[in-house]
């Protein structure tokens, strides 16, 4: 079982995706940020999130995408989350965090 | 009086081993029987407490600790998180939480505060004590008619 974060970046010509690997959490929660804030900091920049192997977020998880929703309004970029996974998904619908937050949905991962 | 089982974990009040916490209650209420649903809240409600307990009450003493405990009954599960540093504002800290209201602008939402709320949401009774340090006490009932002790849990998400 994997308790860390992995982030790996992948540049395309429109976008960056971070694809992420692990658990976000009070300890991996600053991995992520320290990875996506830059990158919504570009104006016109579009931000994926593929979270396909993130197997548990908290509400630390959820403080980040704020956060980082808050700089890409700021910038005039955007984020975009993919893949989620239900469980995950279903934290950002408890909190109505999904009404703000792009969420694309029509790909559900699990493993 | 009723009959329990009683585990008591003390652990440093660091970031790093919330997800330590989250793996002992993963294996604690898959022993029990909860549903892989249940044991994911649980997961989320226990790592909320021990976060708070980490980041809130800690932040002038880093050799702080956190005790976790956690009572197995027939019919539930009870865990307590308690730290024993400052105290914060509970009266504050509940009106900062709750979900995101369509009316309030992204630039004042808050990054934090959705901690107590989760607990909240995915926990059967929440009571915090904010007399010495800060204990929350959260209980997850188990629904007895679901499965045996021993079967095994099928993810319903895959």
């Amino acid at each position: 079982m994997n308790i860390n974060l992995n982030v790996e970046v992948v540049e395309q010509d429109q976008s960056t995706t971070l694809v992420l690997t692990g658990e976000i959490d009070a300890y991996t929660a600053p991995i992520l940020k320290e990875s996506l804030l830059p990158l919504t900091k570009t104006a016109n920049a579009e931000v994926i999130v593929d979270l396909e192997q993130v197997n548990y977020m908290d509400s630390t998880g959820l403080g980040v995408f704020i956060s980082a929703l808050k700089s890409a309004k700021e910038h005039d970029s955007k984020l975009k989350l993919i893949q989620l996974q239900e469980r995950v998904h279903r934290l950002f619908k408890i909190t109505s965090l999904d009404s703000i937050i792009d969420i694309d949905t029509t790909v559900r991962g699990g493993n | 009086m009723e009959r329990f089982d009683f585990i008591e974990m003390k652990l440093p009040a660091k970031p790093e081993f919330v997800g330590v916490v989250r793996l002992s209650i993963s294996g604690i209420a898959n022993r029990m029987g909860f549903s892989y649903e249940e044991i994911e809240d649980l997961k989320v409600a226990i790592s909320e407490a021990m976060t708070n307990a980490t980041t809130h009450a800690y932040q002038a003493n880093e050799d702080g600790e956190v005790t976790v405990g956690f009572g197995i009954y027939q019919d539930r599960l009870e865990i307590m998180v308690a730290d024993h540093g400052g105290s914060f504002d509970l009266t504050e800290i509940k009106q900062a939480t709750g979900p995101y209201q369509q009316t309030e602008p992204i630039e004042s939402l808050r990054e934090g505060g959705f901690g107590l709320f989760l607990i909240d949401a995915l926990m059967d009774k929440v009571e915090i004590k904010n007399d010495y340090g800060v204990i929350v006490l959260m209980t997850k009932k188990l629904s007895l008619n679901e499965v045996d002790l021993d079967d095994d849990q099928i993810p319903t998400t895959q």
